[in-house]
C-alpha cells in the first residue's frame, strides 16, 4: 500500500501531461440524464418529499419558538443529496456544512432524533447538545454538521485519507456551498487530495447565494467545476434540481474515486427557495426569480409529472405517499416537543473519552 | 596573519558537535570555497566551507572528535610563506560569519545537570536508565506506538524524506514507509482538517507542526473540529489525534517564530495539554498521548531537543497524563513550571538553597487537566509560590495557578503569589533585547525571596 501510494504520487505527473488541456471540465447539463425505473422515481420522490416536509415542520416549529438559534432549511436543494446517495454504496461517508438536514434524512438517519436535536431535546442525535448544526452517525457513516463554512472539505479529504490509508474502496462526499468554495482550506485540500489521489467527491452546491451575496458578486470564477483545473481534477456542471441528472454525474463521480483516480468535483446548480436561515427575509433577490423556480424546476414536481405520465400512477397512490411522509414528519415533531430537555448532569458530560 | 578555523553552529540551538572528517589535509593550499570538513550533530551534518584563503596549517581538532563546542578552534589557516604560531588566537567577542554564538547554551546548559529525574511513581526501582536526547526519546516513542498500532501514523511537513525539521521524525520513513510517515505540502490549515478527518473515523494521527507558531493558521481545527466533536455529537464520534511540535522561544528567530501557545490551548474543554520538561517525561506522556483517546496538543520545546537526560529502559514506559511531579522537596516556598521554565526553576532553586532557602519545585507536565492538587498540597506546606512560564503574563498559566491558590488556599498563603514570565511584548530579535524579555533564574530568586520576605 505504502508503495503504491509513492507510485501514484510519481505517476501523476505522467497522467497529467497526457490529459488534453485544458483539464476537463464538462457541462453536462443539458445532456438527457439516464431515465430511473418507476421504482427509482418512487424512491426518489419519498425521500425528497420527507426532506421538504421536514423542513416545512422545523421552519413552522422554529417559528413557534421549539427550534433555537440558527436553522438553515434546505427546501429547493432536494435533488442533490438523494441523487447523490442513490449512487453511493454502504461504507461511503458524507459530510457537509450547516444545512444539512437533508443530508441526515438521505443517509437514513432517524427523523425523530433530527428534530429532537433541533429542539434541544435528550432523545435528539446528539442528546440536545449539537443543535441544528451539529448531529453526526457513526452508524450510517454521516461525519456531520459543520459550522465553520469550509472545514467540512478538510474534513471530509481526511475521511478520503482513512480510506486510502485503509484501502477499503470507500469514497468520502465532501458537500460544500458555493460561498464555502471560497475559502483557502478548499484549495489546500484539492491539492492534497489529487496529489494522493484520494478517493474524494466534492459536491458544490451552488444554490447561488452565499447568505445573501450573489455567485457574481463573491466569486471571480462562477463556473465551479472548473475550481479544480490548477490541480487537474476533473469537474462537472450538474442540474441539481434534476434528480436523475444527480444520479448520473454521481455515478460518474464515484466510480472515478473508487477507481483510484483521485478526487472528482461536481458542482450542482441548485436553488435554496427560503432564506439562508430562518431569520432571513431573502430581500437580496426578487420573489420572481424564486417563483420561477419553484414553476419550472422544483426537483419534486419534475419527479411528481413523471409518476403520473410515465409511470401512471393515480393521485390517490401519490397522496398515500404523501400522507406516509407527513406521519413520520409528525411523529418526529411530536416526539420533538414533547421529549424532556437534557438532564442538567449531560452539562459534564462527553467532553473527554 | 594566521586564521582561525571555529567550531560552526548548524542551528541556533547547537552547543556542541562532532568533527566527523577533514577532507583537507595540513600543508594544502586552501581556496575560499573549498570544504574543510564534516561535522554533525544527532539532528544534521553539515561541510565546513572555507571563506578565506592560505595554507591549513595546522588541525587542531582530529577527525572522529566528538562533542567539540561551538566556536571552538578546530584549524588554523596560514597566509602564504607565513611562519606559523600553533598557539590558537582567542575566540573573537564578535560573532564570526560560520559560526554563531549560542544564546541557547546558556540558558538551556544546566538543565542536564539539574533535573534529576525522580519518576519514582512512573518507574519500578532498579530500573536500568539510558542517556539519551528529548530528540530521541520524543522519536522512540513514536516508533514504539507504531510498531504496537497499526492505526498510528505521522503527518506533517518534512516529516519523512527530510527526517523532521528538528530531525524529531528520524529513521522513521525508513522503518514504516511513506503511507505512515507522510510528508504534506506547506498546507497547514488543509492537513490539520485532513488529520481531523482521519482522526474521526478512528485513525491515530500524530500531526507534526514545524513550529506551533504554524499551527496558528491550524487552530480552528485544533478547537472546533477535534476538540469539540465529541461533545457535539453527544458523545457519539471521538477525536484520537495528537498535534506535536516546537513551542515557544527557540533562539533569536524573532517574534513570529517565539510565541508560547500553552495558555492559549490550556482553556479550551475538550484538549488535553501536554508540555515536558526532561526526556523520560517526553517519552512517557508522548506515548500516553498517542494512546489517547482524545486530541492532545504536545508542546516541545526546540532548546531541550538536544538535551540528555536518563530514560527508563523498560518496554513499556508510559508517564500519566494529568499528573505534576515534584522535582526537588523543599519546605519555604513552591515554585511551580513546566517545560523550559523548569531550567530556570531548578537553577534558581540550587542558588536560593545556598541561600538557607529550601524551594519545593513542581512540575506540571501537563496543563490541562491541570494537577492543581499536587500544587495546593505543597503551598499548604509552604505558604508561598511562584509560578515560572515564558509565555505572556496576562491570562497566563501562572494567572490560572494563581487566581486556584487564591480561591483554595487562600488561608495558608503567607504571600501573595508572585508570577514570573516572558515580557509583555513580542519577542524581539537582539540578543540583548530577547534574553531580557524571556524569564531568567536570577527573576525566579528575585521573586522567591520578595515572597519569603528576604
Amino acid at each position: 500500500m505504502a508503495l503504491a501510494a509513492r507510485k501514484s504520487a510519481a505517476g501523476n505527473k505522467a497522467a497529467s501531461s497526457a490529459r488534453p488541456t485544458p483539464a476537463r471540465s464538462t457541462l453536462r447539463k443539458n445532456s438527457t440524464p439516464t431515465d430511473f425505473t418507476r421504482d427509482e422515481d418512487v424512491k426518489a420522490y419519498r425521500e425528497m418529499l420527507l426532506i421538504r416536509r421536514f423542513e416545512e415542520k422545523a421552519g413552522q416549529m422554529y417559528g413557534m419558538g421549539l427550534i433555537g438559534g440558527f436553522c438553515h432549511l434546505y427546501i429547493g436543494q432536494e435533488a442533490v443529496v438523494v441523487g447523490m446517495e442513490m449512487a453511493q454504496k454502504d461504507g461511503d461517508q458524507v459530510i457537509t456544512g450547516y444545512r444539512d438536514h437533508g443530508h441526515m434524512l438521505a443517509c437514513g438517519m432517524d427523523a425523530k432524533g433530527v428534530m429532537a436535536e433541533l429542539t434541544g431535546r435528550r432523545g435528539g442525535l446528539s442528546k440536545g447538545k449539537g443543535g441544528s448544526m451539529h448531529m453526526f452517525s457513526v452508524e450510517k457513516q454521516f461525519y456531520g454538521g459543520h459550522g465553520i463554512v469550509g472545514a467540512q472539505v478538510s474534513l471530509g479529504t481526511g475521511l478520503a485519507f482513512a480510506n486510502h490509508y485503509r484501502n477499503n474502496g470507500q469514497v468520502s462526499i465532501a458537500y460544500f456551498g458555493d460561498g464555502a468554495a471560497n475559502q483557502g482550506q478548499v484549495y489546500e485540500s484539492f491539492n492534497m487530495a489529487e496529489l494522493w489521489k484520494l478517493p474524494v467527491v466534492y459536491v458544490i452546491e451552488n444554490n447561488r447565494y452565499a447568505m445573501g451575496t450573489a455567485v457574481s458578486r463573491a466569486s471571480a470564477q462562477t463556473d465551479f467545476s472548473k475550481r479544480g483545473i490548477s490541480f487537474n481534477i476533473p469537474g462537472e456542471q450538474v442540474d441539481g434540481m434534476d434528480v436523475r441528472a444527480v444520479r448520473d454525474a454521481a455515478e460518474r463521480a464515484i466510480q472515478w474515486c473508487r477507481d483510484g483516480k483521485g478526487p472528482y468535483i461536481l458542482e450542482m446548480q441548485t436553488y435554496r427557495y427560503r432564506g439562508h436561515s430562518m431569520s432571513d427575509p431573502a430581500k437580496y433577490r426578487s420573489k420572481d426569480e424564486v417563483q420561477k423556480m419553484r414553476e419550472e424546476h422544483d426537483p419534486i414536481e419534475q419527479v411528481r409529472a413523471r409518476l403520473l405520465s410515465a409511470w401512471k400512477l393515480t393521485e390517490d397512490e401519490l397522496k398515500a405517499f404523501d400522507a406516509e411522509v407527513r406521519e413520520v414528519v409528525n411523529e418526529a415533531a411530536e416526539f420533538a416537543t414533547h421529549d424532556p430537555e437534557p438532564d442538567p448532569s449531560e452539562l459534564w458530560t462527553d467532553i473527554l473519552k | 596573519m594566521s586564521i582561525d578555523i571555529l567550531m560552526p553552529a548548524l542551528s541556533p540551538t547547537m552547543e556542541k558537535g562532532n568533527l566527523a572528517k577533514w577532507l583537507k589535509n595540513e600543508g594544502d593550499r586552501i581556496k575560499s570555497g573549498d570544504i574543510l570538513a564534516e561535522i554533525e550533530t544527532d539532528k544534521a551534518t553539515m561541510e565546513v566551507e572555507a571563506i578565506d584563503e592560505g595554507i591549513l596549517a595546522k588541525i587542531l581538532v582530529p577527525a572522529g572528535s566528538q562533542d567539540v563546542p561551538v566556536n571552538q578552534v578546530i584549524a588554523i589557516i596560514a597566509a602564504e610563506g607565513e611562519a606559523l604560531s600553533t598557539a590558537p588566537k582567542s575566540a573573537p567577542s564578535t560573532p564570526s560569519p560560520v559560526a554563531s554564538p549560542s544564546i541557547a547554551a546558556s540558558i538551556a546548559a544546566p538543565i542536564a545537570s539539574v533535573i534529576a529525574h525522580d519518576a519514582s511513581s512512573e518507574v519500578p526501582a532498579g530500573t536500568e536508565m539510558v542517556q539519551m536526547t528529548m530528540r530521541e526519546a520524543l522519536r522512540d516513542a513514536m516508533a514504539e506506538e507504531m510498531r504496537l498500532n497499526g492505526d498510528v501514523f505521522v503527518i506533517g511537513e518534512e516529516v519523512a524524506e527530510y527526517q523532521g525539521a528538528y530531525k524529531i521524525t528520524q529513521g522513521l520513513l525508513q522503518e514504516f514507509g511513506p503511507m505512515r510517515v507522510v510528508d504534506t505540502p506547506i498546507t497547514e490549515h488543509g492537513f490539520a482538517g485532513m488529520a481531523v478527518g482521519a482522526a474521526l473515523t478512528g485513525l491515530r494521527p500524530i500531526v507534526e507542526f514545524m513550529t506551533f507558531n504554524f499551527a496558528m493558521q491550524a487552530i480552528d481545527h485544533i478547537i472546533n473540529s477535534a476538540a469539540k466533536t465529541l461533545y457535539m455529537s453527544g458523545g457519539q464520534m471521538g477525536c484520537p489525534i495528537v498535534f506535536r511540535g516546537p513551542n515557544g522561544a527557540a533562539a533569536r528567530v524573532g517574534a513570529q517564530h517565539s510565541q508560547d501557545y500553552t495558555a492559549w490551548y490550556s482553556q479550551v474543554p475538550g484538549l488535553l495539554v501536554v508540555s515536558p520538561s526532561n526526556a523520560a517525561d517526553a517519552k512517557g506522556l508522548l506515548k500516553a498521548a498517542i494512546r489517547n483517546p482524545n486530541p492532545v496538543v504536545f508542546l516541545e520545546n526546540e532548546i531541550l531537543y538536544g538535551q540528555t537526560g536518563p530514560v527508563p529502559k523498560m518496554d513499556d514506559f508510559i508517564v500519566p497524563i494529568g499528573k505534576a511531579r515534584v522535582a526537588r522537596s523543599g519546605s519555604d516556598v513552591t515554585i511551580v513550571s513546566f517545560s523550559i521554565g523548569m531550567t530556570y526553576a531548578l537553577k534558581a532553586a540550587d542558588e536560593l538553597a545556598a541561600q538557607g532557602i529550601e524551594a519545593e519545585v513542581i512540575d506540571l507536565r501537563t496543563i490541562r487537566p491541570m494537577d492543581i492538587e499536587t500544587v495546593l498540597a505543597s503551598v499548604q506546606k509552604t505558604g508561598r509560590c511562584v509560578t515560572v512560564e515564558e509565555g505572556w503574563p496576562q491570562s497566563g498559566v501562572g494567572s490560572e495557578i494563581s487566581a486556584q491558590i487564591m480561591e483554595r488556599a487562600f488561608d495558608y498563603l503567607d504571600a501573595p503569589v508572585k508570577r514570573i514570565t516572558g515580557k509583555d511584548v513580542p519577542m524581539p530579535y537582539a540578543a540583548n533585547l530577547e534574553k531580557l524579555a524571556l524569564p531568567n533564574v536570577a527573576e525566579v530568586v528575585e521573586a522567591v525571596k520578595s515572597v519569603c520576605y528576604r
